[in-house]
């Protein structure tokens, strides 16, 4: 699990679990750069990728913000910052506006993009598991994921969590 | 011994950390990696990042914009 160049303490290593519940591009955000970092830290990650979280592990990754259910959700603006009312989504374009504001602003400050830390946490060796369930239900394929990750249920969750130091459900 | 440095100026949070774990591994023990970095959660970082690793930070230091760490591979 640890990499290869005996950085890592393999006997007091510690552990985290992150159960993945949200596919959006701002909220993909916090699982990727907490098991990134982790795992830089010499921690064992294991991510597991349920219901709307579940697409972050597809190949293809077309990820937007939704303003929906975001009202603490403010973009820079003019020297200012903007509110999103409830009411905004509801306009067509809204959300696509938002999604490219905020992938400007990504790039503009030089934050990490969600297919760039997936990318770190692959070559981290962060475990990702599917959930099988999610799969069935909403009908994705592994086939359109990328390589390497586990699909399994609660239970491949549990023998996880219950070793883990930290376990975070985001 | 040959200088080891990353640069990371303009780089926001996970990214000088991740960059600089991937730096590491081509130094050898005992040597030392120069981070430069523009990000100012990067002090607080580098610091924890040494202390969890075993990764030992020599210095940190402001210099205008840019905040310099000496880390030397455990």
């Amino acid at each position: 699990m640890l990499d290869n160049d005996s950085q890592g303490n393999l006997e007091n290593a510690k552990s985290m679990s992150i159960i993945v519940t949200k596919g959006t591009l701002d909220w993909a955000y916090p699982p990727f750069i907490l098991a990134t970092t982790a795992a830089a830290m010499d921690i064992n990650v294991t991510m597991f990728f349920t219901f709307y979280g579940l697409p972050l592990l597809n190949k293809n990754l077309d990820l937007k913000i939704s303003t929906l259910g975001n009202p603490a959700m403010k973009m820079p603006m003019m020297g200012m910052h903007m509110a999103m009312p409830n009411i905004a989504p509801m306009i067509p374009g809204v959300d696509r506006l938002t999604t490219t504001m905020m992938k400007n602003l990504i790039k503009k400050k030089g934050v990490a993009s969600i297919p760039e830390l997936r990318d770190a946490a692959v070559d981290l060796d962060v475990r990702m598991i599917g959930c099988q369930m999610t799969m069935d239900l909403f009908e994705f394929d592994h086939k359109d994921m990328i390589e390497g990750i586990e699909i399994g249920g609660a239970a491949t969750y549990m023998e996880t969590a219950v070793k883990s130091d930290i376990n975070l459900y985001i | 011994m040959t200088e080891h440095v990353l640069n990371a100026e303009g780089l926001n949070c996970p990214l000088p950390i991740l960059k600089a774990k991937k730096a590491l591994k081509s130094v050898p023990q005992g040597e030392i990696l120069l981070v430069r970095s523009t990000d100012p959660g990067s002090v607080a970082d580098f610091a924890a990042f040494c202390n969890q690793t075993g990764n030992e930070l020599i210095s940190s230091s402001t210099e205008g914009n840019i905040y310099k760490f000496e880390i030397k591979r455990s």
